[in-house]
């Protein structure tokens, strides 16, 4: 293992921006890992620091196949880890909206450049990502809708479910997006959580690296087949929306199967405490994505279901 | 007449409601032409709320020389302005990145969806932004390449400084702008100010430039003040100054002021050490247009941007 740093900033007030890659085997630039690019993704910068261990155990034991390299930057951004802010502090700029970045232009920009300029050139692109919204997942991987991704590649993670996303303009800017352009076959792992440390699933991204990149002839690594995922497209999924606002007590949560009819989750009067509208299943499947905070929006999404889908 | 074109519950004995005031001609022909103002976007630009109050008090005060409908939305991002969050709080979301919207989205992209579907039908748009509040800009309208030829003889009208003709990029694709115009809504851009302020002199200048256009197009037959040509310019004749060191930024020019090619813009300081980290100076002769306003850099900060080839007397 090799620890460099591959990125430097200095700050007028802060100690220096160190943004650290890890390096494991030599040779051709086979797959690189990212973590942590905002704040609060601390599930992502745990699931990191516990792939960085295990490959370090298996490189000590010679499982990684010759010429081979892996790089794994566990974060981009502790500078707004350290201080509990989501985006660069200065700014608030998301970094995972610089990608490829510019060397000569704004801050988050030139670490886009600096961070990019390592991180492509290799075959496979992993970045462990956090969504906009607010709520719990099942793990699964996702991939954006370039006309380079290969959903096929995706089901070895082993995960139960592959989403393809159609780009948004606002997503030719992320580092998934960016890889694939490059010529790097780029999924995004998700997994139960991001500003909390979920244990069960952070085990299950790791293992579904490291399958990936067995399977991929990187790693000699003897691990469970996962799942053959379920392939699907975003917009396939039904989305539930809250016809009120208030306290919401959830009954159901992610991957579990649903009826039509089945109760979701009630929406509470915040003062009184009575029940001022259910939520039920408006389709048999199961719960792909659900609305973790306990205050909710009129209109907000409470939870989207994978249509007719069974365990 | 004050509408209310969107409106969501918050969680707690709240709504969310997002308003404009409709003003109409005293005598209604049924072919008025309408304008749409719309502003506060982003929570920390406020230089359009002075613009909508000074709309609206000139039209109120000579209700007679009113001809078409104007549309005013001064709060498009209510929550934002009301706690100094430049996107949408609860979720930190630049709500000009999420347009034109849907119906089928969460909260914001519902209330995206409803402003959009408001504003379609104007016979114009002014999109009033104030920068950041990192940035001081001179009165300028953006208007991407693409839709230069039509939104260039308008912009003339509105007496702005200059009038930025920029390549079209894909992440823009987003913008309450660019949906609109996507729509068939001509719609202006104006980036003037500095966020967190009202520049007076920038808004009653603004103001002029939207009564000048409502005149032209018809819809207000009052007397106007004579408006300025704006320079018209492309990407190319635009030079940018990056901080290459992190620090105290202390400029040395003004906005709007014309400099030669290596003239002093101004120095990274470095209050630790007493040292000048970093001597700024301009990529080319040509006049300021935008000036680092908050001190505080990091390397790559945008500090200035000069208009090539241009000297303001």
């Amino acid at each position: 293992m090799l620890k460099e740093t591959i990125y430097s900033l200095k700050a007028p007030y802060r100690d220096e921006l160190r943004v650290t890659g890890y390096r494991f085997g030599s040779g051709e630039k086979a797959a690189c890992i990212v973590g942590a690019i905002r704040g609060n993704e601390i599930q992502q910068l745990y699931v990191c620091s516990q792939l960085i261990k295990a490959l370090k155990e298996l490189e000590e034991r010679k499982a990684i196949v010759s010429n081979h390299e892996i790089l794994v930057i566990p974060s981009v951004n502790q500078y707004s880890m350290n201080i509990e802010k989501r985006f660069w502090a200065v700014d608030n700029t998301d970094i995972n909206r610089m990608f490829p970045g510019y060397d000569l232009g704004e801050t988050t920009q030139r670490i886009a450049a600096g961070v990019f300029e390592k991180a492509k050139g290799y075959s496979y692109g992993i970045q462990f990502a956090s969504f906009y919204m607010p709520g719990d997942f099942v793990p699964h991987v996702r991939m954006m809708e370039t006309g380079y991704q290969n959903a096929s590649l995706a089901n070895l993670f082993g995960l139960p479910y592959v989403v393809i996303r159609k780009p948004r303009p606002i997503d030719t800017t992320t580092l998934n997006y960016n890889w694939q352009l490059w010529d790097t076959n780029a999924f995004s792992v998700y997994t139960k959580e991001t500003d909390n440390i979920d244990e069960q699933s952070a085990r299950i991204a790791v293992s579904a690296v490291l399958r990936f990149l067995t399977r991929m002839g990187i790693l000699h690594y003897n691990c469970h087949s996962g799942y053959i995922a379920s392939v699907f497209y975003e917009n396939e999924l039904t989305t539930v929306h809250a016809s009120e606002a208030g306290i919401l007590r959830r009954h159901r949560f992610p991957g579990e199967e649903v009826r039509r009819g089945d109760l979701l989750a009630e929406i509470l009067d915040p003062y009184e405490g009575t029940t001022k509208v259910q939520v039920l299943a408006p389709t048999d499947g199961i719960i792909f994505f659900s609305h973790k905070k306990p205050l909710v929006i009129q209109k907000d999404i409470i939870c989207r279901i994978i249509r007719r889908l069974h365990e | 007449m004050i509408e209310t074109i969107a409106s969501v519950d918050l969680p707690v004995d709240e709504r969310l409601m997002i308003q404009k005031n409709r003003i109409e001609p005293i005598k209604k022909t049924g072919k008025e032409k309408r304008i749409s103002l719309v502003t506060g976007t982003h929570g920390d630009e406020l230089e359009g709320q002075f613009v909508c109050y000074e709309v609206n008090r000139i039209i109120r005060e000579n209700m007679e020389c009113l001809k078409g409908i104007v549309d005013i939305y001064p709060a498009m991002n209510p929550l934002g302005i009301d706690s100094i969050t430049r996107g949408i709080p609860m979720v930190d979301l630049d709500m000009n990145r999420i347009f034109p919207g849907t119906a089928e989205g969460n909260f914001t992209e519902y209330i995206a969806s409803r402003i959009i579907d408001d504003i379609i039908g104007s016979d114009m748009c002014v999109d009033i932004h104030a920068s950041n509040i990192y940035l001081r800009e001179m009165p300028q309208v953006r208007i991407s390449d693409d839709t230069a030829d039509k939104l260039v003889p308008y912009a003339k009208m509105i007496n702005v400084d200059f009038v930025w003709v920029h390549a079209s990029a894909t992440v823009l694709e987003s913008t309450l702008a660019h949906s609109l115009n996507m729509m068939g809504v001509p719609t202006l851009v104006v980036e003037m100010g500095v966020g967190m302020r009202i520049t007076k002199e920038y808004c009653y200048q603004l103001v002029d430039g939207i009564f000048n256009l409502m005149h032209e197009m018809e819809i207000w037959d009052g007397s106007v003040n004579p408006v300025r040509e704006p320079i018209v310019s492309q990407d190319g004749e635009v030079g940018y100054v990056n901080a290459d060191a992190s620090g105290i930024f202390v400029p040395r020019v003004s906005i709007w002021q014309s400099v030669e090619k290596g003239e002093h813009i101004g120095d990274i300081l470095n209050p630790l050490t007493g040292l000048v980290e970093h001597r700024l100076v301009s990529p080319m002769a040509g006049t300021v247009f935008t000036l680092r306003e908050y001190p505080i850099v990091y390397h790559g900060s945008l500090i200035s941007r000069v208009l090539g080839g241009v000297a303001i007397c």
